[in-house]
């Protein structure tokens, strides 16, 4: 198989629901032009901070490739506390060792919030001479000397979660925490397993890939979840149901597809199973930086919503949505 | 006498450090430390009360369908919601398809690598060296099912994402019963899944625990623990809820009794909160204290009636007399595999007794003022959903999850928690490689995001109970 350029990946990127898409790209001649230093497959250290570990399980659900494929054939995967074999200080020996050998050259990726309230003593990792040493400090000192730095879920794009309001804990994204880099962010509750591997794909072979104003890469997050769902039509027909379990839109039963971008309706999760409003639950906007304190209640009717600046009529505009509920 | 510390320890889910003192090769002091706290249960004051299915469940991204259906019996409770049986069907089959996703994910890819020997490649180097038992051909044909699991535990996700929406953090739990019902379509494609899914269980899965149980025969000696088993029961069979696939009880002393959830207290005398003295709660004893002397960990300390108990498979298997060798390490490994083959079975069942074309939602009103308390197994053990609605919005939200009763610190009276307890005594002939140490804290398949929360000091959970 001839080498792919970064159209074609890109066009199989945005290939949703076929068997082909990420997998075709990650065939192993390909895989081979990606090496990593010394001829060895690209480091990558996962750290996870205040997180549910979700988007962890989340990569693990993936198919195209299979993880297996991933964890043997596309990556060195050296650090990952709920894969890796080692414990304990020799764990902790794995990112220092990484750091200091890869210097320049491997991707940081990063789960869950980043607490800096109580000196960050609500998220610790590892300890120096009997001291705790706090997850903050591993995420500012790990960015420093990394090839590239990818914030996985909404807590470690956004602040998601454990940022949410009153933030008990003083959680900030990643990007809070490091300066002078671009930070890749691939947010979702959890993300997308193609979205993390689609980007990290990107940034080895490609470089950085192209990214909206959140951060996010565009093949993925460019569209709006409203667009591409299969209940679009019946919103503009004004068919809308008045409990979940009906058929027709949830617009009015809540769903903020109308203020998230994602091609969750196209891609769907779990192997292509299905998605929120599949399941006839109204989609929560867990892309959005708004998330979950905007993008809530989840199941009351959201307020107009349009980017930044946007004419907002007093009235409401009944005839747009069919009605007010 | 050398102090180990395993900081952190890997292979689990969440934030987790253990201190053990080993003098003369045995362990005369452990320390089970939680070191993550995000505060959730603050997070969730003032939000529409429909909201805390969702929420909650990011909680825990590997059981967010125990948290869902925890949080949606306690809704249920407060709304006085009657859940249709396709309601009641379905959120059995999606807590129970996690189940399978659960125990597979913790046996293969949590536990096996501390008895096999995985590729000498990241993520598997580096480890542990010295008591790997199995000959080249035996280890290999293992490190294969590790592989093979993969797959397996994906299709678990896959079986609960046909009916919701996706995993981890599901969609189609609501308060009143489930917002996607079945259809041919979806039970076809399940029943799919689950063929493949019960031939792994029933096949490899439960020779894989047969060959590490016999090749590793000591480990039903370790790590004891408490010797008291809790369940709060799961999974109803009928619309009343009367009959449950899994019976609530206490085990102790070497009978079973009735549970009774008034004894259940919380005590936060060795972990970093604010403590209230008198059992009253107190709007300011819900803070965390990181600072507090004699405190060690963010997982504060359940008690039932005072004493230590343990929760998980075990527990859950000893009540329903399926299995009752004994309590240890290896113990809680077979009870795991043999609740998975008793599970894969269930779901079975309740896939053939939907009903196409019956109702799965319960119309259903935001009270004003109303309690409401969730109890039901998560694949780790009980947990325990409370909630307080006052003027339409959360008041109040308590989680009480299986790690906090199983990876608790020491208490008041000076007991520790099952894991401690489980370490105590435990021989560690090389305390360089403590392999031993994290088989027995794995064996519990602890769960730290889920075990921090917020809490009230000393308060008798039955307060919110109508």
């Amino acid at each position: 198989m001839r080498n792919m350029d970064r159209r074609e990946f890109l066009r199989l990127c945005g290939a949703t629901g076929a068997t082909i898409s990420l997998a075709e790209a990650l065939k192993p001649e390909i895989a081979a032009a990606f090496a990593g230093p010394k001829g060895g497959k690209p480091p990558v250290l996962w750290l996870q901070g205040g997180s549910c570990s979700g988007c962890s399980i989340g990569l693990l659900n993936s198919v195209s490739p299979e993880i297996a494929e991933v964890l043997t054939g596309v990556i060195s995967l050296n650090f990952h506390q709920t894969l890796m074999s080692a414990a304990g200080e020799q764990a902790m020996h794995v990112l220092t060792d990484v750091q200091k050998k890869y210097r320049g050259e491997y991707v940081l990726i990063v789960e869950g919030g980043i607490p800096l309230a109580a000196d960050g003593k609500y998220a610790t990792l590892g300890e120096k001479g009997d001291q705790p040493i706090a997850f903050s400090k591993w995420v500012k000192d790990l960015a420093a000397d990394a090839k590239a730095i990818i914030a996985v879920g909404s807590c470690a794009a956004f602040g998601g979660l454990p940022a949410a309001a009153p933030n008990p804990t003083g959680s900030v994204p990643v990007s809070k925490m490091v300066s002078g880099k671009t930070v890749i962010n691939i947010p979702g509750c959890p993300s997308h397993p193609d979205w993390v591997l689609g980007s990290v794909v990107h940034l080895l072979k490609f470089g950085m890939p192209e990214l909206d104003k959140h951060g996010r890469p565009k093949v993925f997050f460019g569209r709006c979840i409203h667009d591409l769902c299969g209940r679009r039509k019946a919103f503009d027909r004004g068919e809308f149901a008045t409990r979940l379990s009906e058929r027709g839109c949830l617009y009015k039963l809540g769903c903020r597809g109308p203020m998230a971008f994602a091609d969750c309706p196209e891609r769907r999760f779990n192997n292509g199973t299905s998605w929120c409003v599949a399941a006839n639950s109204p989609c929560i906007a867990c892309v959005e930086p708004e998330f979950p304190d905007k993008t809530g209640p989840f199941f009351e009717r959201m307020p107009e919503y349009g980017p930044e600046g946007t004419f907002i009529p007093e009235r409401k505009p009944a005839k747009l949505t069919g009605g007010n509920k | 006498m050398r102090q180990i510390v395993i900081d952190p320890v890997t292979r689990l889910e969440g934030h987790l450090k253990v201190v053990v003192a080993v003098d003369a090769g045995k362990v005369v002091k452990a320390e089970v430390v939680g070191t993550m706290f995000r505060g959730f249960e603050k997070i969730l004051a003032g939000r529409d009360p429909r909201d805390a299915i969702f929420l909650t469940q990011r909680i825990c991204g590997v059981c967010p369908a125990d948290h869902a259906t925890a949080s949606a019996l306690a809704l249920d409770d407060a709304f006085k919601a009657e859940v249709p049986d396709n309601g009641r069907l379905l959120r059995n089959l999606m807590l129970g398809a996690n189940y399978l996703q659960s125990h597979i994910t913790h046996f293969y890819h949590l536990s096996l690598p501390d008895y096999v020997q995985l590729p000498e490649m990241a993520p598997f180097t580096p480890h542990y060296t010295g008591d790997f038992r199995f000959n080249k051909a035996a280890n290999e044909k293992l490190a294969d099912h590790y592989f093979q699991a993969l797959v397996i535990r994906r299709k678990c996700h896959e079986l609960v994402a046909q009916f919701g929406g996706k995993m981890p953090h599901l969609a189609s739990i609501i308060v009143g019963g489930t917002s996607q019902n079945a259809n041919a379509d979806r039970i076809k494609a399940a029943k799919g899944l689950l063929e493949e899914i019960s031939t792994f269980i029933n096949t490899v899965y439960e020779e894989d625990v047969r060959t590490i149980a016999a090749a590793y025969q000591d480990y039903f000696k370790a790590g004891k623990g408490s010797g008291r088993l809790m369940t709060y029961g799961a999974f109803p069979m009928d619309a009343a809820g009367r009959q449950k696939l899994f019976a609530r009880g206490i085990f102790a002393e070497g009978k079973i009794s009735a549970l009774d959830p008034a004894k259940i207290t919380e005590d936060v005398s060795h972990a970093w909160y604010q403590a209230q003295s008198g059992g009253q709660p107190a709007e300011l004893s819900t803070q965390p204290a990181v600072d507090k002397k004699g405190a060690y960990s963010w997982v504060k300390a359940p008690r039932y009636d005072g004493t230590v108990v343990e929760v998980g498979p075990l527990a859950r298997m000893w009540m329903n007399g399926m299995y009752q060798q004994g309590i240890s390490a290896m113990d809680r490994i077979v009870a795991r595999m043999l609740e998975a083959k008793l599970m894969a079975g269930a779901l079975d069942r309740w896939l053939n007794e939907l009903d196409l074309g019956g109702k799965c939602e319960a119309a259903v009103e935001i009270p004003q003022e109303a309690e409401g308390v969730g109890l039901t197994e998560a694949a780790r053990g009980a947990l325990g959903h409370w909630i307080k609605i006052s003027g339409g919005k959360i008041a109040r939200y308590e989680a009480v999850v299986p790690t906090t009763w199983n990876a608790s610190p020491l208490d008041v009276a000076g007991q520790h928690g099952p894991i401690e307890a489980a370490l105590l005594g435990l021989e560690v002939p090389d305390a360089d490689n403590p392999l031993p140490v994290v088989r027995v804290i794995h064996s519990f398949d602890p769960c730290l995001a889920c075990a921090v929360h917020l809490i009230t000091a000393n308060r008798p959970m039955t307060e919110f109970k109508i």
